[in-house]
């Protein structure tokens, strides 16, 4: 498992994600190589099936960066992100696939530090994880 | 009258009537059945058989009341429609009559949900008023329910049905008593009373009604045996009012199963005064060795005979 | 409409367990209104299956389709060259779509994926309520358009039981007493006077399913 560089898709929402990830550029933080930044208008954009089709299509772990609560400026964007990351958990528990290989993490418009931070941290997890066995190709 | 039986012969006289109640055993022990049966035999005119109540199985009423006549003792068959559709019902009736039961109460019976055949398919062909206009049809008109095809032999049944005012909606309980009296009912029993104030009120709209002349009234009493029974009654089975300082006189006797007892003899005394109400029905659930006491405290005996 | 919900994972994969190559069919009509089988449920399910059984190392191929309505001939029929291709359906319609192309597909295994539930309506997103049993002969006229057939767990006609306690249901504490709201609309409507009336017993032996398969033929539209 030393080679394993695990595959992430980052989905960033517009208003905390995306920012946070810009901040982290231009700090030149060191955001693993291995990861893949989508951008969404919310959080709550992100349907169940993308962090599932995510895993199918050869992600290791998917991470889903929200606006705290009470912070969403569609209001329940990211409540209703959460809701769709438990009913995707238990259909993972069904599958026999390890549900921490998604997770959500809320951050504000200046969480650069933040994100990175959670990013490295899921690779080390990933790593330990060993590779997504349910996904295309593997 | 209309069926004769020692109940409907009291009533009838216009003497205070008193019926008890038995649960059969869960199985065919005749033997639970017979030391119920001693215990109420000559206290009470009549003794209810309950019909599988809250659903658990148990020996059937038609046969228990059956047993019940042997032993010397006038049953009320109690019949609910969970179980049965009226094709059952019909036939049940043919053979209750048949075996000599006089008195039947028509009941639609607890939920199956609260017992011990969770999974079973619930009937509920008729509700409870329709099964008192399916008897009264069979009595009175001497053809099966919406037929015209003749019975063979003659239905002799003292109807009865059940009445709780302590269910709600509060105002709806007389309107459906006045159902019950028009499908057909010649006695009600109620539910059992601890909220004397509600229950008066609630005899008020009966009088208003004239609902009181048209049908026997006999008021529901369970005697409380502990404190905790009290509270769980009260917090847990619907359609059931405790007051406050009636849990608080059990809790706080110090002998709690005896202030019961004459806690249920004062109730009878006051339900006695009260205008309309033709008798008690005492349920003294797996408690039936105190009916001797509690009718002979509240001067009930010795219980005339129907003859 | 009628509500449906997926049934468990485990079952729906023991149903397929003997096939690679199976098609996955929705429909557009009421259970996609009801999130249980419309064309996201499909993708969904779909992707969960085959990454399921790939982890178990035996991979499986699923076409997907979702027709308009699946219980409609027409729309059905759209599935026959899918059809050819797989070795099993597994619907997401409600038990009619089901039948519906076990009708067309004769010789095809059409498995459910759903429990058809009930005849209900939305009471706000995500949250659905029995409202109708198609007895087949309605009543809401009498009760103040409240049916008791499908919201009294008695079924009751004539009034509540002893179990309505503050307007809930003794069986159900969450669920309203159907026979507080009957009372309450006609009180609203000033027609109490309708409870007076006795309902006599209903007839499920003509109007219902008790009287067998029921069917209704409407002369001028036939072709």
């Amino acid at each position: 498992m030393v080679d394993f560089d695990p595959k992430i898709i980052a989905f960033c929402c517009d208003q905390s994600g995306y920012p946070s990830a810009d901040m982290a550029g231009s700090l030149r933080l060191n955001i693993p190589k291995n990861v893949e930044m989508v951008r969404v208008p919310c959080a709550g954009r992100v349907e169940a099936l993308y962090l599932l089709k995510a895993l199918e299509k050869g992600a290791d772990g998917v991470v889903l960066f929200a606006c705290y609560e009470e912070n969403c400026q569609y209001l329940r964007g990211n409540l209703r992100a959460r809701g769709r990351l438990s009913y995707i958990h238990r259909l993972m528990e069904k599958i026999g696939l390890e549900k921490e290989r998604i997770e959500i993490c809320y951050l504000a418009t200046n969480s650069g530090v933040k994100l990175v931070e959670t990013l490295q941290r899921k690779t080390e997890e990933l790593k330990r994880l060993g590779p997504n066995p349910c996904s295309e190709g593997k | 009258m209309k069926a004769g039986s020692n109940l409907e012969k009291i009533l009838s006289k216009g003497l205070f009537a008193v019926t008890g109640e038995l649960g059969p055993p869960k199985g065919n022990d005749v033997s639970v059945v017979k030391r119920k049966a001693d215990l109420l035999r000559g206290y009470v005119d009549a003794v209810n058989v309950t019909d599988n109540q809250t659903a658990i199985v148990r020996m059937s009423s038609i046969a228990t009341s059956s047993l019940l006549i042997q032993m010397g003792i006038e049953p009320v068959m109690q019949m609910t429609t969970r179980d049965r559709n009226r094709i059952a019902i019909q036939s049940d009736i043919f053979g209750a009559t048949a075996l000599g039961i006089k008195n039947m109460l028509c009941l639609t019976g607890d939920h199956h949900t609260f017992g011990n055949q969770v999974d079973s398919k619930n009937v509920h062909d008729l509700d409870s008023i329709q099964l008192i206009d399916c008897v009264r049809t069979m009595r009175d008109q001497g053809t099966l329910l919406g037929g015209e095809e003749r019975i063979e032999g003659k239905i002799e049944i003292f109807i009865g049905a059940a009445e709780n005012p302590f269910a709600d909606p509060f105002e709806f309980r007389v309107v459906r008593l006045a159902k019950k009296v028009r499908a057909g009912v010649d006695f009600i029993q109620t539910q059992c009373i601890y909220d004397m104030k509600r229950f008066k009120e609630w005899m008020k709209m009966v009088r208003d009604r004239g609902l009181h002349e048209k049908v026997h009234i006999l008021a529901g009493v369970t005697p409380l045996k502990s404190g905790g029974m009290a509270r769980y009654m009260a917090k847990n089975v619907s359609g059931i009012i405790i007051p406050e300082e009636i849990i608080d006189r059990i809790v706080k006797a110090k002998k709690p199963a005896e202030e019961g007892i004459k806690l249920c003899v004062e109730q009878i005394q006051e339900l006695k005064e009260i205008e309309g109400v033709h008798g008690v029905h005492i349920m003294a659930i797996e408690w039936e060795q105190m009916v001797s006491q509690i009718t002979e405290m509240a001067g009930l005996l010795p219980r005339p005979k129907g003859e | 409409m009628i509500k449906a919900e997926q049934k468990p994972m485990e079952e729906i994969l023991r149903s397929i367990d003997p096939y690679k190559k199976i098609l996955l069919s929705g429909c557009g009509a009421c259970v996609t209104v009801c999130h249980a089988g419309g064309e996201k449920e499909v993708l969904l399910l779909a992707s969960a299956l085959r990454m399921a059984r790939k982890k178990i190392g035996k991979p499986l191929e699923i076409l997907e389709a979702t027709p308009s309505r699946q219980c409609e001939p027409e729309y059905a029929q759209e599935l026959s060259e899918l059809s050819e291709k797989v070795e099993a359906i597994l619907s997401l319609a409600c038990g009619v779509g089901v039948q519906t192309l076990v009708r067309f597909f004769p010789k095809m295994p059409v498995l459910p994926g759903v429990n058809t539930t009930f005849l209900g309506e939305t009471l706000s997103h995500g949250i659905w309520e029995e409202r109708c049993q198609a007895c087949g002969n309605c009543i809401l006229e009498k009760t103040g358009g409240i049916c008791p057939i499908s919201r009294c767990a008695k079924q009751l006609l004539n009034g509540p039981c002893g179990g309505s306690s503050k307007g809930k249901c003794e069986i159900k504490k969450e669920a309203d007493c159907a026979w507080q709201l009957i009372y309450d609309r006609l009180s609203s409507l000033g027609q109490l006077y309708k409870l007076e009336e006795i309902i006599p017993a209903k007839r499920w032996g003509i109007e219902s399913r008790d009287s067998g398969l029921r069917r209704i033929i409407r002369e001028d539209l036939k072709i």
